[in-house]
């Protein structure tokens, strides 16, 4: 019975949660035997029980696990076809067993595990993953579902050993244990392949270490203190590599490990040589060791995607020569530019393109009325353009000229290859940003007048003064107006055949969208280089990728009169996510969480902060605490702060968030609010059963108190188990269905 | 009683020179030819207008801030008889004799000069000494990007004045405590605490990051009293209490105050009323109300209605429909139903008309007495001009494929019969058996076979839509949105029962008279969430710059130029200053961390009172700087270099407290490590 247990185990493993800090707290007990344990011996108990009580814990443990696994392996193979976001990521999945390159707003460690799992598990990446709802059929998927669930069931273990460290109560854990293998979203999330059982697994494993790490914070140096601290780093390292979110319990181990400093600190009867002894412990652990790793995964990205692919388009023309298949790899073109070049000028902001040109006009009203300049994602003739001297109209291909390369601050003149017109800039509004001046093709066969004037500009000058192709980032001014050529990223009407508009701005900021690179560049008077000696280096590599992802995250904007879903719907379970199917007659599967256990921990925290507050400021006046109470408030404050504040970093940054958010990202807040339930009703219970007089009586509420929450988790779960393992036939407003009569809110679709 | 009788009333003035002539200085340097130049300078061109809709008591919304800053310039302008009849359109215009420029810049004027002395009292209620404190106002006095934004009809001035007042009287507040707790300066500190506060904010949002500061320090204060054990519980509450009165409730207080005389001030409609709620417009004089005035409150079946979109994003719209159907095959070779468009159309047209059936009747006119509809009640919407049925059925909107074609139904005699029963969903209705309102009521219209609602898509239709906006039924159960939300805005009895006639009475303007008001604590909230929620244009501007660009003086602004003597008023700050102050901050932070850590392992270089000191003053100066600085990183919204000078005169008086703690401390303590050396 779980309250027996609990108190043999908070005899014996009783320990101040910082052994060196010298005052003993005395752990209130199993109420029925408060009194009979104050009056005996804290002498441990015979050898025999001890035995008896370790393996009945491994048990207990054992059974959680096996309980775990069961409910997440439980008809992991149905839906037989692709669920909602697997479209992506069993997508990217594949992109590492076929090597082609990609390109995601996430980091690149969980999608590779997933590759792995499929590669390990016998799936040959053919699978297309069109869209949500494609049928599997003979292709293997099982492996990596398999591999997800695997590290989603895993997450109850932890949570029940986590919350066994920090409260040393066994009913405790066992209540998180149940609060998480009975919740049907946290069941639902873990059963596909996704991102978030990977980092969910990350996030707890390290928050399990760190505090494991603390409880052996009396053997500093030994060598479970190396294997706690280390393993902490390895998974901050795991849990970044899944997703940036990863950063928040990265923030709650470094509070943690800041914390634990200053406590060191203050304690005189260490040295400040074994403080700096800590210190360089942590940095080493906590700091280069998961950056190292963090890194590493990189690296094996980049070497493991080494052909062309869809992600090509977002990186720079330099990052594209790395791959295979590419137009950029193997290339070899003159390194340096020179006059009578012919070369393609790309922005240096994602997804802008080429600057380009076509015998179109601008329509009438629309500044003047000249030939359009834009620019253009492909690959295109009208992409072409030469470079000339602005002042003479001679052809510098004739071999009689010596080749002059043009150098930083030259003045030249753009030429359009295909119409022969010259890149024009007047004092015209633009298109569509008014405040800017229209950019055209101007003049005939080359001859225009003084507004083709631009002088080229190198931003980044370690290369000297030449423009060296992919590498130089210029700028182009306008030497009449001084503006500088730019794109502002808006799509044109049709008119412009909804390419992208070109500008010159004239506010001389530095932004992406009014630098650009040299990308082909043709010069038969110029010997040719291989492209790989411009190859950037892996630093380069790893910032630019960086760059591109932070883009992309912010680029994930939601419309004004959609329908989004926002940080406060979550904890409230207002509303789920539709996994799969919609109508009665498809396989319905709908994330959302158990509501019982969701509105639980919503009433767990309020009663937390309040219980909390309560003792707090009961403290600060002096008040004298029972010891009993004492030991409980203790746990209380310590070890539920650190979840509380676990539950705060990973939900309350999701507000300022202006990326579309989902529902989903909630999961990893929820495992600490679980858990965080877990403390205080075990610790809200033994103060009930404290204050009580009998002791039966005290035994009786506590033990009733428990098995009605087990009971009532299960139960619920019993209810509520449709949504997870999948459920056809009518909807929930039929009195046929299995839901009827569930749908207890509103806004809940199924 | 009667005390005077036997002593002599005396009344003791200390006067501190220092002070005077601190003020006087400042009074001179802000004052000196206020009213030159006589043009509109840089932002005046912006806060300009909203003077004059304030002298003209129309109604505006502006999303910069809330209405206690343009206030306090509109009341220079009143003070100086303005009539508000001034085209603020272009920045270096000359004002028109009309305007007073003089008194419209003397109230920021007047708070940057008394900023002045007030840096100097800062200092001393720190703990600092004399020369420290006149070294804080000497800097205040001189820096020029001050004196400048404080010569001008801007607001950061001010912002800086009831900043500083709120910092200055929360010292005088907690330095009463040590002494008299309870007294009248104590109250009179502590209540002016809080009115500054709200002044702060209710100038600019920003100021709020100055309110938090000293919520921050009152409560760190406030727990140390809570652990004083010589105080009696009751005691403590009594303390407690009154913080929380002082600055909780009357911050709130005031803050709704500003808004109710605002309200009150401008109460005509305007240009910006579009934009608000059909109940907001119609509580205003003239506008929507003259066209409303006199509707029937409730909406009865044959009655006439136009439905406004509640939500109102891209652009306020009512539900519209027109002669033209779909086309049958869109752009991208989808297919429609070819039926008749329902749109939302953002301006007043005959084609906004519907009316209001009964299913199970056959006419379109209100009986008498007239049928009121119901919360949960069934109805059809004919369009009154085409006396078609607003329909929707499994067909795929032309924009949004994921939604549902919305139209006004034609029988084409092909095998898709019409479906257009609707069911009210009254939003704010208070029980399940209201009755529909004009303006007030927000409902949804369900549809009865899909069960999707009428929803504003908020995407704009090709032309063959004219361009209006897209219409489309969304599923109920993706959620509640606004956009989904419509009310009633004009409304009228029908009494024709042929079409001829009707479409008559349809082009004829409703009257008829009731008059309705909306409480204040709705507007308020109405107004402040509209303010909030306005999106600026996000435009670049010539002279934006990043934070970054603030520390080191990078950026600078061109506030005017004389078209024709080339002269000129340039916003640029002291780079002395600028320097010297930031390197007082990273000095202030690594001394800071020098002595914590130190005292943690209990060396004590400084005596207690010297250490709580140095922490209150780098909590409020160091702090002050970095919550006025910090907060735009994480701005989206375009930034400009005066934007950083609330946090400069944190910075600023952070100064000189830094320079005399290192020559009372740091040069003494090398002194006496020399003495005692052999």
């Amino acid at each position: 019975m779980p309250p027996a247990v609990g108190e043999g185990s908070a005899r014996s493993e009783l320990r101040p949660r910082r052994g060196r800090c010298g005052h003993q707290v005395t752990r209130a007990v199993g109420p029925d035997v408060a009194a009979a344990a104050a009056a005996r011996s804290p002498k441990r108990p015979a050898r025999g029980s001890r035995r008896f009580e370790a393996a009945g814990r491994w048990a207990l443990l054992a059974l959680v696990t096996l309980l775990s696994f069961a409910t997440r392996f439980h008809r992991l193979d149905e839906p037989p076809h692709i669920c909602w976001d697997e479209t992506h990521f069993g997508k990217m999945g594949s992109y590492y067993i076929n090597r082609t390159f990609f390109f995601d707003v996430h980091p690149p460690l969980g999608k590779m595990l997933i590759g792995l799992a499929g590669y390990l598990s016998g799936y040959d990446g053919t699978f297309l993953f069109q869209k949500p709802g494609d049928k599997y059929e003979h292709h293997n998927y099982m492996g990596m579902r398999g591999f997800c669930a695997f590290l989603g069931s895993l997450l109850v273990p932890f949570a029940y050993l986590i919350v066994l460290e920090l409260s040393k109560s066994l009913p405790a854990a066992l209540l998180t244990a149940a609060l998480l293998t009975f919740d049907t979203g946290c069941l639902t999330l873990s059963q596909y392949i996704l991102l978030d059982p990977i980092l969910m697994f990350f996030i707890m494993a390290a928050m399990l270490s760190m505090v494991k790490y603390n409880s052996c914070a009396n053997r500093p140096f030994s060598a479970p203190w190396w294997f706690w601290l280390s393993l902490t780093g390895i998974n901050l390292a795991g849990a970044l590599g899944v997703k940036f979110v990863g950063l928040f319990i990265i923030l709650q181990v470094g509070w943690n490990t800041i914390s634990d400093l200053w406590h060191l600190l203050g304690d005189l009867s260490l040295s400040v040589v074994t403080v700096g002894k800590h210190l360089t412990a942590r940095i080493l652990c906590l700091i280069v060791l998961p950056l190292t790793l963090y890194t590493a995964t990189y690296a094996v990205h980049f070497r493991v995607l080494n052909k062309s692919g869809p992600g090509d388009g977002f990186f720079s023309s330099a990052f594209q020569a790395r791959l295979s298949g590419n137009n950029l790899h193997n290339a070899s073109i003159p390194e340096h530019l020179a006059y009578g070049s012919v070369i393609t000028v790309k922005n240096l902001r994602m997804a802008i393109g080429y600057l380009h040109s076509h015998r179109h006009l601008y329509p009438e009203g629309i500044g003047a009325r000249q030939q359009q300049v834009t620019t253009y994602l492909h690959k295109d003739y009208n992409n072409l353009w030469i470079i000339k001297k602005h002042n003479t109209n001679a052809d510098p291909l004739d071999p009689s000229f010596p080749v002059e390369f043009v150098r930083h601050g030259d003045i030249i003149r753009l030429e359009h290859k295909e119409t022969s017109r010259n890149l024009h800039s007047h004092y015209h509004e633009a298109p569509l940003t008014r405040k800017h001046y229209q950019v055209t093709g101007y003049g005939i066969n080359g001859t225009g007048d003084s507004n083709d004037f631009w002088r080229i500009e190198v931003v980044n000058r370690r290369f000297g003064n030449r423009i060296r192709v992919l590498r130089s980032r210029i700028r182009l001014i306008h030497l009449v107006t001084g503006c500088v050529l730019g794109s502002s990223g808006k799509v044109l009407p049709k008119w412009g055949w909804e390419q992208l508009e070109v500008t010159c701005t004239p506010y001389l900021k530095e932004t992406l969208n009014s630098i650009w690179n040299v990308e082909d560049h043709i010069n038969p008077k110029l010997p040719n280089i291989s492209l790989d000696v411009l190859q950037p280096s892996f630093p380069e590599i790893l910032l630019e990728s960086h760059m591109v992802m932070i883009r992309g995250n912010n680029g994930l904007k939601p419309k004004d009169n959609e329908f989004t879903s926002k940080p406060w719907h979550w904890p409230i379970n207002y509303q789920g996510l539709r996994f799969s199917g919609i109508n009665d007659t498809d396989f319905r599967v709908y994330l959302l969480g158990n509501p019982v256990v969701w509105w639980l921990n919503l009433l767990s925290i309020a009663l937390y902060l309040l219980l909390g507050s309560i003792i707090a400021v009961a403290v600060q006046r002096g008040a004298r605490l029972p010891a009993e109470v004492e030991g409980l408030s203790q746990v209380l404050l310590q070890g539920g702060g650190q979840l509380l504040l676990g539950w705060m970093l990973h939900y309350f940054p999701f507000f300022l968030m202006g990326r579309i958010l989902y529902f989903h990202h909630y999961f990893p807040a929820m495992l600490f609010s679980s858990m965080l339930t877990g403390i205080l009703w075990d610790t809200l219970l033994r103060l009930c059963a404290w204050s009580l007089a009998s002791s039966s009586l005290a035994r009786g509420v506590y033990v009733v108190g428990l098995l009605s929450l087990l009971l009532g988790t299960a139960y619920s779960f019993y209810l509520f188990h449709p949504l997870a393992y999948g459920m056809v036939g009518p909807l929930a407003q039929d009195p046929r269905s299995p839901m009827a009569g569930l749908k207890w809110l509103e806004s809940w679709d199924f | 009683m009667l005390g005077f009788l036997k002593r002599p009333v005396v009344v003791t003035a200390d006067i501190n020179l220092n002070v005077v002539a601190l003020t006087a200085v400042g009074l001179l340097s802000r004052l000196w030819q206020l009213a030159y130049p006589r043009a509109v300078v840089f932002d005046e061109v912006y806060y300009g207008q909203y003077i004059s809709f304030y002298m003209k008591r129309i109604f505006f919304l502006d999303g910069s801030g809330p209405p206690f800053g343009h206030m306090l310039l509109a009341l220079g302008g009143y003070l100086g008889g303005f009539d508000g009849n001034f085209l603020w359109n272009r920045i270096g215009a000359e004002y028109s004799s009309n305007v007073p420029v003089w008194s419209l810049r003397l109230l920021p004027a007047l708070t940057g000069a008394l900023s002045v002395p007030m840096a100097y009292q800062i200092l001393l209620e720190l703990g600092f000494s004399h020369c420290a404190a006149m070294g804080a106002a000497l800097l205040m006095l001189i820096e020029n990007a001050l004196i400048t934004q404080s010569r001008l009809m801007l607001l950061e001035s001010v912002l800086i004045f009831f900043n500083l007042l709120a910092v200055l009287s929360y010292l005088k507040f907690s330095n009463s405590q040590k002494q008299r707790p309870f007294s009248l300066s104590w109250w009179f500190w502590l209540m002016l605490t809080g009115v500054a506060c709200s002044c702060a904010v209710g100038v600019k949002y920003v100021g709020v990051f100055t309110y938090l500061l000293v919520l921050a320090v009152a409560s760190v204060h406030a727990w140390h009293l809570i652990g004083d054990r010589t105080l009696s519980h009751v005691r403590v509450l009594c303390h407690l209490l009154a913080r929380a009165a002082a600055l909780l409730v009357v911050p709130a207080l005031m803050y709704l105050l500003f808004f109710y005389v605002h309200l009150i001030l401008v109460y005509r409609s305007g240009p910006h009323d579009q934009v608000m709620s059909s109940a907001f417009q119609a509580s205003l004089e003239g506008g929507l109300a003259r066209i409303t005035q006199g509707q029937p409150l409730e909406v009865a079946y044959g009655s006439q209605v136009t439905l406004k979109n509640v939500f109102g994003k891209p652009v306020p719209c009512w539900l519209h429909s027109h002669q033209s159907t779909y086309p049958m095959i869109y752009e991208n070779g989808r297919g429609s139903s070819h039926q008749q468009q329902v749109t939302c159309y953002p301006f007043k047209d005959v084609n906004n008309w519907w009316i209001v059936k009964d299913p199970g009747r056959h006419q379109l006119v209100v009986g008498s007495p007239p049928r009121p509809v119901r919360h949960g009640d069934v109805v059809q919407l004919v369009h009154g001009m085409t006396t078609r049925f607003l329909n929707t059925h499994d067909v795929a909107a032309p924009l949004s494929p994921h939604s549902q074609e919305v139209s006004c139904y034609v029988d084409y005699n092909i095998s898709m019969p019409s479906q257009n029963l609707w069911r009210l969903d009254i939003v704010n209705r208070e029980s399940d058996a209201d009755v529909w309102k004009t303006i007030l009521s927000e409902v949804r219209l369900v549809h009865v076979n899909t069960s999707v609602a009428l929803k504003l898509s908020g995407a704009h239709l090709p032309d063959w839509g004219f361009r209006q906006l897209e219409v489309v039924g969304e599923k109920v159960s993706r959620g509640y949105h606004e956009s989904m939300v419509w009310n009633v805005e004009e409304h009228r009895y029908g009494k024709s029962q042929e079409q001829k006639e009707r479409e008559l009475e349809l082009h004829s303007p409703a009257q008829m008279d009731v008059s309705r008001n909306l409480s204040f604590m709705a507007r308020f909230l109405e107004l402040q969430w509209r303010m909030l929620t306005v999106k600026s244009d996000g435009s670049e501007h010539k002279y934006s710059s990043s934070p970054l660009d603030w520390v080191t003086l990078d950026t600078s602004i061109a506030y005017w130029l004389h078209p024709r003597t080339s002269a000129q008023i340039h916003l640029l700050g002291n780079v002395v200053i600028w320097a010297s102050a930031s390197l007082a901050t990273v000095v202030y932070a690594l001394l800071f961390l020098w002595y914590l850590l130190r005292r943690r392992r209990s060396i004590r270089d400084l005596p207690e009172d010297s250490w709580l000191r140095w922490v209150l003053a780098g909590a409020l100066c160091a702090g002050g700087w970095a919550v006025n600085y910090l907060p735009f990183f994480m701005m989206e919204k375009t930034l400009f270099l005066y934007h950083y000078l609330p946090a400069l005169t944190f910075q600023i008086l952070l100064l000189p407290a830094v320079l005399q703690h290192i020559s009372d401390h740091l040069c003494r303590h090398q002194d006496s490590l020399c003495g005692w050396s052999p």
